[in-house]
């Protein structure tokens, strides 16, 4: 149970005068519910933009499943196994659900011009597969009734749902979930609580950033605290729930220049 | 003499005719120091034409020739549509791939002429058809790879005036290498026209045009909509960051846009010259400008709206050719058939911006 799936160096990044991240590092191991918590501008979604290579860390490295990953080719990290979803929704509007999770499958199949155009077996079976594929996954975060309806005109909680699908089309090792239960009522929030366990049983591993304190910690095998672009903390969540650190963080602990 | 009447004269066109319009006349009979090109443009467009006005077969006459004119519109118009779905970009060099499509075509036409005297016209058309599409897709793919996408973050409007130039350079390079004179394309279709109704014509040119058009048009949507190229090409249209989050390779799919584009633009190419018989350096502007007015009309970044808006050009540009000497009162007659393109352009960009079937003008940064 204890292999590490993900190993953070060291990872710093700057925004003109703002240091987002400075100096993190933490270490995911595959398997496991992985919280990433902290006040508001402690720097989790931009750790998860550097994480994804959306941005370039001026500082570290990421080692996934052995190997370090490229940075600036968001591509490249998603086929090498790690899928994310948005804190503000950020579907293909225009697409309906199921192709918004076809779309995510893009980078597992090898759909070149030239056989579009010849539109030969291996093509046509692959798109066959592809379009089973996404069914099963719309019907696995349960929004499969809305196949074919545009993504933009989903109900928010379902939107939640379809983005879920969508980054898992991608067939991820890591799941990176940037606030799902935000905006979400309690029966939408327990419904998601057990899709992520639903997912975490499937063997996939999860990394979770979330105000929902309350999901934090029932949810998470292991939490990191992050305030101001630094880690505070990094424990079990009854732990770090007594770290001092993290109250003070949480509740202004007044040592703090604001 | 009034003196608009020599400044009329002094471009070429009888001044009498002005004056005293000749009802039924024939409009070739006005046409006097054209440049060679036009010239024949418009002898092919007007021999295309029954002489007299105002009958039934003169209207469908000149609907079928809006048809042609109008799917190669579409189908330049596609090109633009796509780069600017994908990039917000107006590609400008798109009409001189165009003329780069003709001139290989041409090329390669006379070189299989010359060497194999005896090879039918059918194959001559399909091997230099051949070599023009995959000049052309590599052409479009260079022009992406080096000039736009390096100012893919750059301000708009560096991209747009890099692709003024890029059509200037095309153009240079094209004179350079096969001169300034309008090549005659060789005659690659039979000649005789058909006549599905009495008095309409249509030469097989003409129907090679309509059917190849509506085939590549089916062919793009089905590509758009049903594979997974068309997919991510959509996902990148929408937003590139979180397309390439979710693991596409929009460098990829954008050089793969540009090089569909200018495949659809070889073909129109290869078209035009083989329908007027010409090919010269600078025969992708025209065509390009019109195409691109297509787009703008039907919807700039949607597919269905190109084919719409080239369609709907060339029937308009095309009736209005036909009647703009009565509707002027003689006093223009079919050479000014431009004017209809760039009026609806203007009316189009003023009262509907979003074209007819366009809902989104690109508010991307």
């Amino acid at each position: 149970m204890s292999i590490v799936l993900l190993e953070a160096k060291n990872i710093s990044k700057r925004f003109g005068g703002i240091q987002a991240l400075s100096d993190v590092s933490l270490t995911i191991r595959k398997g496991e519910v992985y919280g990433l918590i902290g006040p508001n501008g402690a720097g989790k979604t931009t750790f998860f933009n550097v994480l994804t290579g959306a941005y370039t860390p001026d500082q570290g490295e990421f080692v996934f499943a052995g190997t370090e990953l490229p940075t600036g080719k968001p591509h490249l990290v998603v086929e090498r196994g790690i899928a994310r979803t948005f804190q503000n929704i950020r579907l293909f509007r225009e697409m309906t659900a199921l192709e918004n999770v076809m779309a995510g499958h893009h980078i597992r199949t090898d759909s070149s011009l030239f056989g579009i155009l010849l539109q030969n077996r291996h093509t046509r079976e692959e798109e066959r597969l592809i379009t089973e594929r996404a069914y099963e996954l719309l019907r696995y975060v349960g929004i499969e009734r809305f196949a074919d309806t545009l993504s933009r005109n989903l109900s928010y909680g379902d939107q939640r749902r379809l983005e879920i699908a969508r980054a898992l089309a991608t067939e991820p090792q890591l799941l990176a979930l940037d606030e799902p239960a935000a905006g979400m009522n309690a029966t939408e929030t327990a419904q998601l609580r057990d899709l992520i366990e639903t997912i975490r049983h499937d063997g996939v591993t999860v990394l979770l950033i979330e105000h929902d304190v309350k999901l934090v910690m029932g949810l998470c095998d292991r939490v990191a605290v992050l305030d101001f672009g630094k880690k505070i903390a990094e424990d079990v969540p009854a732990v770090v729930q007594k770290n001092q650190a993290v109250i003070e963080a949480y509740l202004g602990g007044g040592h703090h220049a604001h | 003499m009034q003196p608009w009447l020599h400044a009329y004269a002094a471009l070429g066109v009888d001044a009498k005719s002005l004056i005293l319009p000749r009802r039924g006349s024939s409009i070739p009979a006005r046409l006097y120091l054209l440049a060679p090109s036009d010239a024949l443009v418009l002898y092919n467009l007007l021999t295309q034409v029954t002489p007299t006005l105002n009958t039934m077969e003169t209207l469908l006459q000149q609907i079928v020739n809006g048809l042609v004119v109008g799917s190669v519109y579409a189908l330049v118009a596609l090109g633009y549509t796509m780069v600017y779905g994908i990039l917000g970009l107006i590609n400008f060099a798109h009409g001189d791939v165009l003329m780069v499509g003709a001139l290989v075509a041409l090329q390669v036409a006379a070189y299989l002429q010359n060497t194999w005297p005896g090879l039918g016209t059918t194959a001559i058309l399909l091997i230099s058809l051949g070599a023009a599409v995959p000049v052309c897709m590599l052409m479009g793919y260079t022009i992406e790879r080096a000039a736009y996408r390096r100012l893919r973050n750059a301000p708009r409007l560096a991209p747009l005036i890099t692709a003024i130039g890029m059509s200037f350079l095309l153009q240079t390079l094209a004179m350079i290498i096969w001169g300034r004179a309008y090549h005659s394309f060789p005659p690659l279709f039979p000649t005789a026209p058909l006549q599905p109704i009495e008095g309409v014509f249509i030469t097989p040119v003409q129907v090679t045009i309509l059917v190849a058009s509506a085939v590549l048009m089916v062919a793009l949507v089905l590509l758009v909509n049903k594979t997974s190229l068309g997919r991510a090409m959509r996902a990148t249209a929408e937003n590139h960051r979180v397309a390439s989050l979710m693991g596409v390779d929009t460098n990829k799919i954008i050089s793969t846009t540009f090089i569909i584009g200018s495949g659809l633009a070889a073909v129109a190419g290869v078209m035009i010259s083989s329908n007027y018989g010409v090919a010269h350096y600078s025969m992708g502007f025209m065509p390009g400008l019109k195409a691109f007015t297509a787009a703008v009309l039907g919807g700039i970044g949607n597919l269905g709206g190109a084919m719409v808006g080239g369609i709907v050009l060339g029937l308009v540009e095309s009736i209005g050719a036909g009647y703009i000497e009565q509707l002027s009162f003689g006093l223009l007659n079919s050479s000014y058939q431009d004017i209809f393109a760039f009026v609806i352009l203007g009316i189009v960009l003023i009262f509907r911006p979003t074209g007819l079937l366009g809902e989104r003008v690109s508010d991307r940064a």
